[in-house]
């Protein structure tokens, strides 16, 4: 059994497995569950991810607040334009992150992963892929496993709870998690799927909590955009050979710590960031009163 | 790897918040089942963060939904305060304290048909994760991630022994078991989380067994 990153590479080095299957024997013997019944419940969880990352690209959805209505369809739209800066691939990414947010702010039904505020990362990560590369779903429920492997170990050796670490602990492992799945897909090693991870978090470690009007909106929405456009570029620099001069595990131990030395008011509480700028504020009471 | 990869990619749920959206709705279900009886009036009071930001996080909509048994899937979770009219059962929400180290805490009250009241208090741990503290007066705890069965019996000898040999009998295996009682002699808890799903038989032959009062089961589908 492995507790972190590394012991992890090793088992898959020593049992001649990927990642994403030495992690499933374990979950078969943590929950006591059959392979096929745990696939399913991976597949049923894809389907949902593939549900909430398309149902607001063409149809603005409701939320409280109303602040982030339209935003996958504004981008989805851009999307489909010639001319942008990152070109149309990276803005349909940035539309399939911004639908799962949309419709998590509107009681719509999504799957958190890791949490309900970052729902829209990974998600936009394995549709996007997929819908692009053609990936058979099989390949994509593996690297869904596989993100949530990485995910599991953050959860276990940090926290993935924004009101202990912030938005790196919520966008920012659910970040990692998709670089690591986009890495697995274009055919990275395991190594390099982990220096992707790694890569990803390093790119935004520090990441506030700082939800205006504290409902899960504004900035959620714009930073699951940002995270799954992180994990394209973070599984790029891995796929492109960058040397990963910190060890995964050590990045998962930093976040955790810097997510300890953030102030309160950094972590969830709408108390700092932009929650409390005129603008933030003026927001709060127009909802709130 | 002590964490399971389904909770870190998961629950499916309907949002915004896993400790203020699908847990309060996972919270009340719970509470709901426990109860088990018809009501017509709940009441829920909110305690810690629920109390200050349950607006925002349909925390709300997700406690009358959770009381009118949807899970924290469900999509009709949004229009629980309609369908709650259209089935004449009237809620309502009030701060309080409950002692507690959870964030995230509710006292739920029904108000039960035959004129009696019944109440279940526990707290929302996030992810999805809740956790009962307190059933009608016993303090308690436990997940409702496995499969629990709550016996109340009188306190003498060879009950327990009774219950686990139907459990036994019937193939279920026993996770953990908890036993207390109010005071010696009088009366007595049971609380086992088993793995799988209690079928209807096993609860009926619990009830059969000598000096057990009332058989209370929450069952958990995996996955």
């Amino acid at each position: 059994m492995y507790k972190n990153g590394q012991e992890l590479l090793d088992l898959c080095a020593k049992e001649h497995k990927r990642a994403w299957e030495v992690a499933l024997d374990a979950e078969t013997k943590l929950t006591g569950m059959t392979r096929e019944k745990l696939w399913a419940s991976f597949e049923m969880r894809l389907d949902v991810m593939i549900g909430s990352a398309t149902k607001a690209l063409e149809h603005k959805q409701a939320t409280k607040g109303s602040l982030v209505d339209g935003v996958a369809n504004c981008q989805y739209q851009y999307s489909q334009k010639d001319g942008s800066v990152t070109g149309n691939y990276m803005n349909y990414i940035m539309a399939l992150a911004y639908s799962s947010s949309e419709v998590n702010a509107s009681m719509g039904k999504i799957c958190a992963s890791p949490t309900a505020g970052s729902c829209g990362i990974l998600p936009a990560v394995l549709v996007g892929m997929m819908n692009k590369e053609g990936y058979p779903r099989e390949k994509v429920v593996e690297a869904l496993i596989y993100a949530s492997a990485v995910g599991a170990i953050y959860t276990r050796n940090a926290t993935v709870a924004g009101a202990d670490g912030g938005c790196q602990a919520e966008c920012g492992v659910a970040s990692s998690m998709a670089a690591a799945a986009a890495a697995y897909l274009k055919g990275a090693d395991d190594q390099s799927c982990f220096n992707a991870a790694g890569f990803a978090m390093i790119n935004v470690m520090g990441l506030v909590c700082d939800p205006v009007a504290g409902l899960v909106a504004l900035p959620c929405a714009q930073r699951n955009a940002s995270g799954a456009v992180n994990a394209m570029i973070a599984a790029d620099m891995a796929l492109a050979g960058q040397v990963s001069h910190i060890p995964f595990d050590e990045v998962v131990e930093a976040m955790f710590k810097v997510g300890k030395m953030l102030p309160p008011q950094l972590r969830e509480t709408a108390k700092g960031g932009i929650a409390t700028t005129p603008a933030g504020k003026a927001i709060n009471k127009a909802v709130f009163g | 790897m002590n964490i399971s990869l389904l909770d870190v990619v998961g629950p499916i749920m309907i949002g915004p918040s896993s400790s203020h959206t699908a847990g309060a709705a996972k919270l009340a279900k719970t509470a709901m089942t426990i109860a088990g009886k018809p009501f017509n009036r709940v009441s829920f009071g909110l305690g810690g963060s629920f109390a200050s930001t349950y607006k925002g996080h349909f925390t709300d909509y997700a406690l009358v939904a959770g009381a009118l048994g949807m899970s924290e899937d469900d999509e009709r979770l949004g229009s629980s305060f309609e369908i709650a009219q259209s089935r004449g059962l009237e809620f309502d929400f009030y701060p309080t304290e409950i002692v507690s180290q959870y964030e995230n805490t509710a006292r739920i009250t029904f108000y039960l048909v035959d004129g009696t009241e019944y109440f279940v208090e526990g707290a929302s741990l996030g992810c999805g994760r809740i956790l009962i503290t307190n059933i009608n007066g016993l303090a308690c705890e436990f997940n409702a991630s496995l499969s629990t069965i709550i016996v109340k019996q009188n306190d003498v000898k060879g009950v327990v022994s009774d219950i686990s040999a139907i459990l036994a009998y019937d193939n279920i295996n026993i996770a953990t078991m908890k036993v207390s009682r109010t005071s010696k002699g009088d009366t007595a808890y049971c609380l086992i989380e088993c793995d799988g799903v209690i079928p209807e038989s096993v609860i009926n032959d619990l009830k059969q067994v000598n000096n057990v009062l009332s058989v209370v089961v929450v069952n958990i589908q995996e996955g």
